[in-house]
């Protein structure tokens, strides 16, 4: 606690005031919870009737079913953009400029879109018919985009030596970039990735614009189709639903988080970016940014950074 | 051509309607971010928790649910009849607030503990420390995080859009239905986010340069 910038180890005088404020603090969070509480209460949002709902094996059903077209949804953007990720990167860094020069204007055009007008763009002009497929779509151009910047940054972050010893036993830059680079980067940026991935399911929930029945989408049928007591069940929907989210979130943080810790465990000497979630900003100006000072900032961010100049355009 | 030249009045509105509601919530996440901030590195322990709460949730609700939460939710709560920008602007704050508090606090947390001990023992106060010594440093570090965010935060607020508002992606749905073809009217749009896109990284980049001192 003393290990703080901002205050030192508390004396007696500044524990009985931090014991003050922690009371009054928790009095007042407490009060804002209870009052907002006690005023659903008042309208009836948390009537047994309610939550009830959840009790019909229909609505139970569809939400089973929401889940799995969800984490479908999921997990094609997640192969797409993966593999368009490491298409991208491989062609950021070709030797010809045609590929690099189409490569960076591709990612920098489609990362600097907000994600819904590219998901509606795809599915008014070309897969109308097909809304899991235009936000599978969708979800893997621009996730595919955000991908393909932080396996770059991984890749420069790679030792300049090890690729010089590949060139000097003969290897071809395919080979290179196969057998050397590829993997070291994707090992030291496996943490992010992930996190990366976190946003790509958290954003499968524009579906619902496309109306694609995923969750987010099944949760406004069930909310607006059923009345109770006559009213609509808008709350114990969104608390369910958003359970459901949030769980899902944080198994994959939870997952982000570990691999760095055994990442850091290793002594490879290539550093493991940390698993901070950007919401798909500028990944690799944010490396350095969530890891600086001490011994971060040197690693995969600064090599990172050079040129790279991201977010913008 | 004709898609923007026919609909002007109605592209000029989407394009304002972004700009102010990124605007309004970029100050709701800024001063809410800095707030949640404080608390998780204030020497209190139910703050602490209390933003670390908030962080996690935040950052692991989709802001799609976060708008139908302040949609359906909060006028229950608050009171009814609260206009969509207003409802708008508060969702997509909050949101952001949870990614502005991470990227403050660990600002703060990149001043090197020297700092505030050195001046500490010459004498300073907890407000001078603060004020004159960390703050300045951590602001520095901040800003580039804090560039992307906002970044993020205009092309989050096309979700609003989706919400009953009147900013681009409205109007890209809109002339949608009208029967336009979809590709230029794409393409204005992606034009339109450009154009505030690139300010905001200007002006930080701006704001980078002059507050650009040799660490």
């Amino acid at each position: 606690m003393s290990a703080s910038v901002l205050y030192d180890a508390p004396g007696p005088k500044a524990r009985v005031r931090n014991r003050i404020y922690a009371v009054v603090g928790t009095l007042a969070i407490a009060a804002l919870i209870l009052v907002s509480v006690l005023r659903l209460a008042d309208k009836g949002h948390l009537a047994p009737e309610m939550w009830d709902i959840f009790n019909y094996s229909g609505i139970r059903q569809n939400i089973a079913d929401a889940v799995l077209a969800t984490l479908k949804a999921f997990g094609l953007a997640a192969v797409g953009s993966l593999v368009l990720g490491v298409l991208l990167a491989v062609g950021r860094l070709s030797d010809h400029q045609p590929i690099r020069w189409a490569a960076t204007t591709f990612i920098e055009l489609f990362r600097s879109l907000p994600l819904l007008i590219t998901i509606y763009a795809i599915w008014v002009g070309f897969l109308t018919d097909h809304s899991m497929w235009a936000l599978a779509a969708g979800l893997s151009v621009y996730n595919g985009c955000v991908q393909a910047e932080v396996l770059r940054a991984g890749i420069n972050s790679v030792p300049r030596g090890q690729s010089e010893a590949a060139y000097a036993l003969g290897m071809s830059k395919t080979q290179v970039m196969v057998t050397v680079l590829m993997p070291q980067a994707i090992r030291s940026m496996l943490p992010t990735i992930i996190s990366q991935l976190v946003v790509t399911l958290k954003d499968t929930s524009l579906g619902f614009i496309i109306l694609y029945p995923e969750l987010l989408q099944t949760a406004r049928l069930i909310a607006s189709n059923t009345q109770v007591n006559g009213q609509y069940p808008y709350v114990s929907t969104i608390v369910v639903i958003g359970t459901i989210y949030i769980a899902m979130c944080l198994v994959l943080s939870a997952l982000a988080t570990w691999i760095e810790k055994r990442g850091r465990r290793a002594k490879t000497g290539i550093k493991v970016a940390p698993g901070v979630q950007t919401d798909g900003i500028s990944t690799v100006d944010d490396i350095p940014a969530a890891n600086p000072g001490g011994a971060g900032g040197a690693g995969t961010g600064a090599d990172g950074a050079d040129g790279t100049d991201v977010t913008k355009s | 051509m004709n898609v923007l030249l026919d609909n002007f009045p109605a592209f000029r509105d989407g394009f304002i309607g972004t700009v102010s509601i990124t605007a309004v919530s970029s100050v709701i996440a800024l001063v809410l971010g800095v707030a949640i901030a404080g608390f998780r590195v204030s020497p209190v322990p139910p703050l602490r928790y209390f933003g670390t709460a908030w962080v996690t949730l935040m950052r692991n609700t989709p802001l799609t649910l976060l708008f139908l939460i302040f949609f359906f939710v909060v006028p229950e709560i608050l009171f009814p009849g609260m206009s969509p920008f207003v409802l708008g602007s508060l969702a997509l704050g909050f949101y952001t607030s949870s990614f502005v508090c991470e990227a403050v606090r660990s600002g703060i947390n990149t001043v090197p503990l020297g700092q505030a001990e050195a001046a500490r023992s010459i004498g300073m106060t907890f407000a001078q420390t603060l004020r004159i010594v960390v703050l300045p440093q951590a602001t520095r570090t901040v800003i580039p995080p804090l560039s992307s965010i906002f970044i993020a935060l205009t092309k989050n607020s096309a979700i609003a859009g989706a919400f009953s508002n009147a900013e681009l992606f409205g109007w890209q749905k809109l002339m949608s239905d009208k029967g336009y073809d979809i590709i230029p009217v794409f393409i204005w749009v992606a034009l339109g986010y450009l154009v505030v896109t690139f300010t905001i990284s200007g002006l930080f980049r701006l704001l980078e340069r002059r507050m650009e001192v040799a660490r």
